[in-house]
Parts: C-alpha cells; sequence; structure tokens
C-alpha cells in the first residue's frame, strides 16, 4: 500500500511536468488520464485507510480514514474535470494558443498536484504548505484569461487568501508554542506527535491556534465574513477552474480546520469548538442564502451555493453526534461531485450562450439536451433533493442536530437551505427550461477570447445552434451525476466504514 | 532549552516594537519606492533576531534560516518589487488613500493598542510565554491588516501582507525558536512563490488598468 501512497503523491507531480512540456495536442489526454488513474489509486487505498494509519516515504506521507475521505472528493474532482476540460477548451493552433494551453495545463495538473497532496501530508506545517502552494496556483489560473474582471478576481483572491493563510501560518506557531510545554526540545508537528499529547497543552494557546486555524483556512473554505474572494474567483477563472475551486479546493480547507478541531478537542473538550464552527457555520449560512436570491449571473449564483454547503458542512460539525458528522464527511463527497457537475453545466451554458447572465439566457435544455437537463438535475441535487447525495447528507446532519440536542439550530438549518433552494432552483429552472430564444436576444458582456460562443462567429445577433460542446463535457458530467445517485441511493459497504471510521476521528477522544 | 538571559528577552521586544513602528512608517510613507525599503528594513531587523535567537537559545540551525532569510526578504523581494515599479515608472502614488494618512494612524494605533490588550485578556499566562512580544506580535498584524485594508494600490497591500508575514516570524523567533528549521524554510519558499505571483498579477493589473490604484478593481459585486 505504501508503494500506492507513493504513486497518488507522485503522479499528478508527473502529470505537470509532461502536461507542460508535451505539444498542446497531449496535454489534455495526459491531463484526463493522471486524473482517472489517481481516482483508481485513491480507490486502491480504501482498504488500507480503513484498516487504520499508513505512512510512506519515512513519516513524510500520512494516509487515514479522515484523508482518504478528503482524497476520494479531490481525486473524483481531479478525474471528471481533466475529462470536462479537454472537451472544452478548443484550442486553435497558433502561439498564443500554445502558450495558454501550456499554461493552463501545467497550472491545472500543478494545482490538483498540491491538493491531493495537503491531506496526505504528516503535520500541521506541512499542511499548511501544501495549502498555500494550492493558492498560488490557483491564483494564477483564475488570472489566465487576462480579463479585466479575471485580473481583479485574482488580485482579490491572492491577497485575501494569502492574508487568511497568514493566520493560519500564526495558528500553526501557536500550536507548535503548545506543545513545547510537553514535548522537550524540538520536534515536529506531525499529526500523532501532537495529538499524543494534545490533553496536557495549555488550553489558552489552544483556543487561540484554533481560532487563528478557522479565520485562516476559513478564508479559503469561504466562511463569512472572510468568505469575500470567492464569489468573483469562482465566476472568473475558466470553468474547470472554478469546479476545482469550489469541489475540492474549499474542502481541503476544511480539512485543515477538522485537525485543528480533533486538537481543540482533546486538550479544552468539545464545547470550544463546537460553538465556533457553529457561529461561523450560521452566518455563512444566512449570508449565502440571501445572495442566492439575488443573483443573475449563473456561476456567482453557484459559488453562493458553495458557501451555503460550507455553511451546512460547519454547522453539522458543531452538532457532533456521530450521525452528523458521517453526514457531513457524506456532504464533502457529495457537495464536490453536484458543484462540479453544476460548473460543468454552467460553463457548457456559458459558452453556448455568450454570457453569464441568466436574464439572458432561456431555453438552455433544448439547445444542450444532454448537459441542460444534467445541469438541472446537479441543482436539484445541489438542492438536497432525493435520491442524490446531499440529501442523504443534510438528511443526516440534521437528524443529527436533533439528537444531540441542538433542536434550534437544527430549524435555522432547514429554514435557511429552504430559502436557498428558492433562490438555487427558482432562477436556473427560469434558464433552463424555459423557451428558446428568438433570433436577436442572445448577448450580454462579453466573454473572453476562450470563452467565445460557439455560434458568435458571425455575430451575436444569431441565436445559437442546437447541440452539445463536446462529448467530453457530457461524460464528465455524467459521472457526476452517477456518483450523486450512487451516494444517494446505495452507498458501498466499504465507502460507510470509511466515512464512519472517519467521523469517528472527530469524535471526543477518537483522534489517535 | 535553557533559561532565557533578560537582556536576550527584552531584545526581542524591541525587534518586534521596531517592526511595529516600521509598519506605521509605511502606512505614512508617500512613495510606493519608500515602502519597499521601509520593508528591506523590517525584515532585516527579523533576520538579526533570527540570527541572534540561534546565537542565545543554542539552535545553530536558526543560522541558516537566517541568511536565507536574508537573501530573500532583504534582497530579492524587494529587488524584484522595486525592479516592478522602475519597469512601470510609477514611483509615486496615485491617489492620497483612505481619508488622509493622519486618520489611518489613529487607526491603526486605535488597531495596536486593542491587539496588545486583548491578548492580555485571553489569559494565556505562562512562565515560559513572552506575553508582552506576543502582545506586540498581534499588534503588528493588525496594523497589517489596517495596511491593507487603507491603503488604496496594490504595491501597498502587497508590502502589507509581507509584513504581516514578518509579523509572524517574530512569533515564531519568541515562542517556537524550536521549529524544525525545514519547515521555517518551506515557509519561506512560499512567500517566494507568493512574491512571484503578486508580481505577475500586479503587472497583468498594471497592463489592463494602467494604475497601481485598486480603484479601478470595482467590477465585480453582489
Amino acid at each position: 500500500m505504501q508503494a500506492v501512497l507513493i504513486a497518488l503523491f507522485g503522479l499528478p507531480l508527473a502529470a505537470v511536468v509532461l502536461s507542460y512540456f508535451a505539444p498542446p495536442k497531449a496535454a489534455p489526454p495526459v491531463s484526463a488520464a493522471a486524473g482517472t488513474a489517481s481516482f483508481a489509486l485513491c480507490l486502491a487505498l480504501v482498504p488500507a485507510a480503513n484498516a487504520g494509519t499508513e505512512h510512506a516515504l519515512g513519516t513524510f506521507l500520512r494516509l487515514d480514514a479522515l484523508s482518504e475521505v478528503f482524497l476520494l472528493a479531490t481525486t473524483f474532482l481531479y478525474a471528471t474535470t481533466a475529462i470536462f476540460a479537454s472537451g472544452y477548451l478548443h484550442m486553435s493552433h497558433g502561439p498564443a494558443s500554445r502558450r495558454y494551453s501550456k499554461r493552463f495545463w501545467g497550472g491545472f495538473n500543478l494545482f490538483c498536484a498540491a491538493m491531493v497532496a495537503a491531506p496526505l501530508m504528516n503535520g500541521f506545517a506541512a499542511v499548511w504548505v501544501a495549502v498555500e502552494v494550492t493558492t498560488v496556483v490557483s491564483a494564477l489560473l483564475v488570472a489566465i484569461d487576462g480579463t479585466d474582471e479575471a485580473t481583479e478576481a485574482s488580485w482579490k483572491y491572492v491577497l485575501i487568501a494569502s492574508l487568511g493563510l497568514s493566520l493560519a501560518l500564526f495558528a500553526t506557531v501557536v500550536m507548535y508554542y503548545a506543545g513545547t510545554s510537553v514535548f522537550a526540545g524540538s520536534y515536529n508537528l506531525s499529526f500523532s506527535k501532537v495529538l499524543s499529547g494534545a490533553a496536557h497543552f495549555p488550553p489558552g494557546a489552544v483556543r487561540l491556534a484554533f481560532v487563528l486555524a478557522v479565520l485562516g483556512y476559513g478564508t479559503k473554505m469561504g466562511l463569512f465574513p472572510v468568505h469575500t474572494w470567492l464569489p468573483d474567483a469562482h465566476s472568473e477563472a475558466p470553468t474547470p477552474v472554478s469546479a476545482l475551486l469550489s469541489g475540492a479546493l474549499l474542502a481541503i480547507s476544511f480539512y485543515a480546520i477538522l485537525r485543528y478541531f480533533q486538537v481543540t478537542e482533546k486538550t479544552v473538550g468539545p464545547g470550544f469548538p463546537r460553538a465556533v464552527m457553529a457561529g461561523f457555520g450560521v452566518a455563512s449560512l444566512l449570508v449565502a442564502a440571501l445572495y442566492l436570491l439575488s443573483q443573475r449571473d449563473m456561476k456567482r449564483l453557484f459559488a453562493y451555493s458553495s458557501i451555503e454547503h460550507m455553511g451546512i458542512i460547519a454547522v453539522g460539525t458543531s452538532f457532533g453526534a456521530p450521525v452528523a458528522l458521517f453526514g457531513v464527511l457524506l456532504h464533502v463527497l457529495a457537495h464536490g461531485a453536484a458543484k462540479g457537475t453544476a460548473f460543468f453545466g454552467a460553463g457548457s451554458v456559458v459558452r453556448k450562450f455568450g454570457t453569464k447572465d441568466m436574464e439572458a439566457v432561456r431555453g438552455g435544455v433544448s439547445l444542450l439536451p444532454w448537459s441542460g437537463t444534467m445541469l438541472v438535475a446537479a441543482v436539484l441535487a445541489l438542492s438536497a433533493l432525493p435520491p442524490f447525495g446531499i440529501f442523504r447528507s443534510e438528511f443526516l446532519v440534521v437528524e443529527g442536530g436533533l439528537s444531540s440536542g441542538g433542536d434550534a439550530m437544527a430549524a435555522v438549518l432547514v429554514a435557511l437551505v429552504t430559502v436557498a433552494f428558492f433562490g438555487l432552483s427558482w432562477s436556473t429552472t427560469q434558464t433552463m427550461l424555459s423557451a428558446p430564444p428568438a433570433a436577436g436576444q442572445v448577448g450580454g458582456r462579453g466573454p473572453s477570447a476562450y470563452e467565445a460562443p460557439q455560434a458568435g462567429g458571425e455575430g451575436a445577433d444569431q441565436s445559437p445552434a442546437p447541440g452539445e460542446l463536446s462529448n467530453w463535457t457530457v461524460v464528465a458530467m455524467a459521472a457526476g451525476l452517477a456518483a450523486l445517485v450512487l451516494l444517494g441511493v446505495h452507498i458501498p459497504s466499504d465507502l460507510t466504514r470509511l466515512l464512519r471510521g472517519a467521523a469517528g476521528q472527530i469524535l471526543p477522544g477518537g483522534a489517535k | 532549552m535553557g533559561p532565557v538571559p533578560s537582556a536576550y528577552a527584552s531584545g526581542v521586544d524591541v525587534a518586534a516594537l521596531l517592526v511595529l513602528l516600521t509598519e506605521f512608517a509605511m502606512l505614512r510613507a508617500p512613495q510606493l519606492r519608500s515602502q519597499v525599503r521601509l520593508y528591506a528594513f523590517q525584515s532585516l531587523v527579523v533576520v538579526v533576531l533570527t540570527a541572534v535567537t540561534g546565537a542565545v537559545r543554542g539552535h545553530p540551525d536558526l543560522y541558516i534560516l537566517a541568511a536565507l532569510s536574508l537573501l530573500l526578504k532583504v534582497v530579492i523581494v524587494p529587488a524584484v518589487m522595486l525592479h516592478l515599479l522602475r519597469e512601470l515608472d510609477v514611483g509615486q502614488l496615485h491617489h492620497p488613500a483612505g481619508g488622509g494618512g493622519g486618520s489611518m494612524v489613529l487607526v491603526a494605533i486605535a488597531a495596536s493598542l486593542f491587539g496588545f490588550f486583548s491578548l492580555r485578556s485571553l489569559g494565556l499566562h505562562s512562565k515560559v510565554l513572552p506575553t508582552a512580544t506576543l502582545s506586540v506580535a498581534v499588534a503588528i498584524v493588525l496594523v497589517a491588516f489596517v495596511l491593507v485594508v487603507l491603503r488604496s494600490d496594490v504595491v501597498s497591500q502587497a508590502v502589507g501582507f509581507f509584513s504581516l508575514e514578518n509579523g509572524v516570524s517574530i512569533v515564531s523567533m519568541a515562542i517556537a525558536a524550536g521549529l524544525p528549521v525545514v519547515v521555517e524554510v518551506s515557509f519561506l519558499f512560499d512567500l517566494l512563490v507568493a512574491a512571484v505571483a503578486f508580481a505577475l498579477i500586479m503587472r497583468a493589473h498594471h497592463a489592463r488598468a494602467k494604475t497601481l490604484s485598486t480603484e479601478a478593481l470595482d467590477r465585480l459585486r453582489g
């Protein structure tokens, strides 16, 4: 299993080199193959994660049930997004397009490599380094289209996220300090080591570290009030990058917070960290639900939906009941699949109509028969309708809240999720299930050179022709929906075991 | 780690205060170039503290960290920023920001006082913990945020982020000198990568907006 662990760490890095130096035509298949292979390797690691903690390369890499859950979400999105992007980015010949392709695919694979590395890292400092790398690479990917909006979004993103991560660095240093009172001399911040002494750490220092970590990593997770970069970056990034940001990156940041959560629970008991998560969670949920009601930009709509779901995850963590934590981890997987699919659909719609303005887009399903329909399904999944995985995970979260005495909080959760449901489904169904536009009605804010509408060659006053962008975009969406149905209808027994084991690690006394 | 000499402890406090004062100077600096130079000076203070900590506490590997920090934070990052400013040919601020320097300094003083006293109320009392240094460090972090929020040009915002990182370095010297040097060096490496990304995006911004001011960055809202 050690070899698989090392392969999972190394494969995306190899893909970075290959996709940067390979001819532009070879980069998409190389990336899609690397993504799919990473997901396969990650699936192969499930039994090992169920068996206990695994190390490789000395103690540099570490795998347990908790990190495996986040690896599954990340590698699944790596695979589907690479497949989607192969069909989505149509490269013309020429030096500019060649340069764009090199940068995009090199950056894409590096972004994924850093996100795969983060849950594999053994220690608070190493996780911080991996998360910081994801920030830098993804900020450059957000800027890659070179429009005014993309530049603005990437500046806000890199600045706000870096400031947040400086606070997370502060948290790392304080956590180290907390350990010096127990461990003599210099020690590394590996999880097992820190957890072994956590019960005797000074409570004040650990409290400070936890709050700093929630604020710092919460910036990247999209928690209110440090979420402000998120809608801009998600809406202006190239669509494959939006999908990765929303489905995988936010989850990785939550993973980092969970590691601090485990230690804090051991030192000061579960009450304090749960209260912090509840506060940030409810605030995020409230703000996102209200913004969802008034969005016209389709990609911004899904960005606010991400904030909403991160709020649900934070509130679910605060319930602390085993069933709620199981639901939270299932939610990480289901949200990744659903949000990936939703962004793939949004990207196809934006490309088809040449605008992100949902008032200007009509008749999505008749023009994009497959991806339009699947986009509607993904939105219903995001609104937590059965038979999709998010229905099950939110149900479990609410059940956990009611069983652990968090009745009021569970009621607030249900109310706000309902508000978000209206915001999300009303505008998308209007856009997708209406009659197609008559000639001369399509148009809006000018898309970038690489997101030009397919039918826009002769002028924007022609209505787009029906038809899919590419078979690959449809395949990627179908894979996302299939995963959602699987998670909603029947979770495989190995996965149930994994989620149960990972939830046990977040419970008081469960972390080793 | 032996008993810490008190002269050293006061030295740490002086270094932390110098970093804080540099931040105030950055708030007032009329020119972007002088802001970058102030950052270089601030980093130098951190480098000296790192080297002295290595000597006093007996962590010789901190010399490596000091040398790398010197190279990176005092030489390379400021040089890259100054080069960028020369290339874009802007030495002056385009707009006086945030209601004038005076009120900005008042806000910063309020923030640093808040930081200084809020940490005391956390009750982090411990024999080994230099509470005063930590309080000043929290003030450094808050004033760095003031700098980023109130200065409306991309260079000052980047410098604000870098000086926030200096504040965290001071903290790590004061309370976590034993942090493995591999870890510290990877933090530094990340700073370098972030600085490159900052420079690239600043350049893209200047290429499109023909200014370093953030006033043009108001398209995305809601």
